[in-house]
């Protein structure tokens, strides 16, 4: 049977683990080869511990367990340099570059007057910088490759104003006016360009960011602006795997400028 | 037999051509039975700019489904008539023993004037058949969708003009941004029975609907004949993409994820499959 993505390579970024991670295996599971990055370091700024280098050597076994090719190296969105050379020994190795999932990020809860401006300028650098500096890295070679697919996540607090998230909703919002950007700017090469919006996920960044809870009860009227419209509390990554996947092949060869929310109906609400 | 979408019955209107068939076929190869509903007949607003479908672009849906070795249940009724719709869905189900998957897709596309100058027949055939056949078809189908028990999903079709005004196309514009509000509704009141709802949103699509004189004169308006490969540029310009429009199949593509269960928690979304029609 062929895949879906049979015979693309994708270039993933924060692919230690959670989304990235299976991002790359549902990619790989449809016939794609990976470039993987991910920092693999922490943040002094940031509550929970970042993907380990045996997280990454992870995703490079199930990769492989399933016959594909996979590249992956340790470096940081917020690099521009690393970026680039990861993305050139890849494609250096794998001998091309169709879909970039600019995926790498962090996540921090408190209220706004505990915004330090080292939270601010990480969240910021790594979410929106980041998510940049990895298509710029990218899109020369989805040029010669002609055409291609930039999926960015993006999140359902790049549509609403979550509370207790700022910096996290400054930046995610800012991912779709530069996806809005270069979908169009990028259209007359056929290099698409989308964001994905997930609702909470089941990954070692939401399990890690404390203290919502109980900012929450402090406040009743705030929880509803969490909840869901389906029954489900948070998502399993493949959930958000099956629409990135969607995005990545052929099968929305027109799909551009789309925000797709894979929510559970969190921003109708 | 194995399919993104095995097992599932999947319910159509507009299903005689165009979108409709596309979608029926596309689920058919995943996998999917069908329950297929089309007028199958001129309506008299539509005839000045393109001819109704027709009884044997029915029965050729049925015989592409089939070809396929899937179950097909075709039925000629208009979405503007509630008791023929509930009929159709009816004797449907009465045969493939259940529905998982609604597609509310047959609509009209009328155009030309200034909004102050439709006429009252022609709103009223716009909006009878694009929002309130929208609503029959859900209307005919949510009682045994939540009897069941099994969830579902339910895909309407609007368009680009669900998102943006489109001068001299009032009644289809209103009609399209209506379908919007009606699914945002159902997907909150259907949620806890997991019912999804969503909408496509395609930019012009390779179908009769488009693919005439009449649409082709609405961009080149001085032409007496104006032709398919005139019109093409000047489509292309109102994509970001380098395309004039879309094939049905890349709608049908979209559909099939939201039908399947890979978007088992996709619901509330505007699926735009659209060329970057309405990002420019």
């Amino acid at each position: 049977m062929t895949g879906r993505v049979e015979g693309k390579v994708a270039f993933v970024t924060g692919a230690g683990r959670g989304q990235g991670r299976s991002h790359a295996i549902r990619l790989a599971e449809e016939g794609a080869d990976i470039i993987a990055v991910d920092i693999l370091e922490d943040y002094a700024t940031v509550g929970y511990g970042m993907a380990t280098t045996a997280d990454l050597d992870e995703t490079v076994r199930a990769v492989e367990a399933l016959d594909r090719r996979i590249i992956a190296t340790k470096a940081d969105v917020r690099d521009f340099d690393a970026l680039k050379g990861a993305v050139e020994a890849g494609v250096a190795e794998l001998g091309r570059l169709d879909v970039v999932v600019a995926n790498a990020g962090i996540c921090t809860v408190q209220a706004w007057d505990e915004v330090t401006p080292e939270v601010w300028r990480d969240t910021l650098d790594t979410n929106l910088t980041g998510v940049w500096n990895s298509m710029v890295a990218g899109v020369p070679h989805l040029i010669a490759a002609g055409g291609g697919s930039i999926v960015a996540t993006s999140s359902t607090a790049g549509i609403k104003g979550l509370p207790y998230l700022a910096p996290y909703v400054a930046a995610k919002h800012g991912v779709v006016g530069v996806c809005r950007s270069l979908a169009n700017e990028l259209a007359r090469y056929s290099i698409r360009v989308n964001t994905v919006h997930p609702t909470g996920v089941d990954t070692p960044m939401a399990s890690g960011i404390g203290g919502l809870e109980g900012l929450i009860n402090s406040d009743p009227d705030i929880g509803p602006i969490f909840m869901n419209t389906l029954p489900v509390e948070s998502l399993d990554p493949r959930e958000i795997s099956n629409a990135v996947l969607f995005l990545a092949s052929d099968e929305s060869r027109y799909v551009t400028g789309l925000e797709f929310t894979v929510d559970a109906g969190n921003t109708i609400r | 037999m194995s399919g993104r979408v095995a097992g599932k019955v999947a319910f159509i209107t507009g299903a005689a051509r165009g979108q409709g068939r596309s979608h029926a076929v596309r689920l058919a190869q995943e996998g999917a039975d069908i329950i297929a509903l089309d007028v199958a007949a001129d309506i008299e607003s539509v005839k000045r700019i393109y001819p109704g479908a027709t009884e044997a672009d029915l029965a050729e849906t049925v015989a592409q489904v089939e070809a396929l070795d899937r179950r097909i249940v075709a039925t000629k009724a208009d979405v503007r008539d509630f008791d023929a719709v509930k009929a159709a869905l009816e004797r449907g189900v009465a045969e493939l023993g259940h529905v998982d998957i609604v597609l509310a897709n047959a609509g009209i596309f009328l155009f030309g004037e200034p909004a102050h100058e439709v006429s009252e027949t022609d709103w009223r055939d716009v909006v009878d058949i694009n929002l309130t056949g929208v609503w029959q078809t859900c209307k005919a189908v949510i009682p045994r969708m939540i009897e069941q028990g099994t969830g579902g999903s339910i895909v309407i079709t609007s368009s680009t003009a669900g998102l943006k005004g489109t001068p001299y196309v009032a009644p289809y514009t209103a009609s399209k941004h209506a379908v919007v509000g009606l699914m945002r509704t159902l997907a909150l009141e259907l949620g806890p029975h997991r019912i999804r709802v969503n909408t496509v949103h395609p930019t012009g699509v390779a179908t009769p609907m488009i693919l005439n004189e009449a649409t082709f004169r609405l961009f080149l308006p001085d032409e007496e004949h104006p032709t398919q490969e005139q019109a093409a540029p000047i489509f292309a310009s109102t994509n970001a993409l380098p395309v004039p429009w879309v094939e049905p199949a890349d709608v049908s593509n979209a559909v099939l994820f939201l039908a399947s269960d890979e978007a088992r928690y996709v619901t509330g979304t505007e699926l735009k499959v659209d060329a970057g029609y309405t990002t420019r």
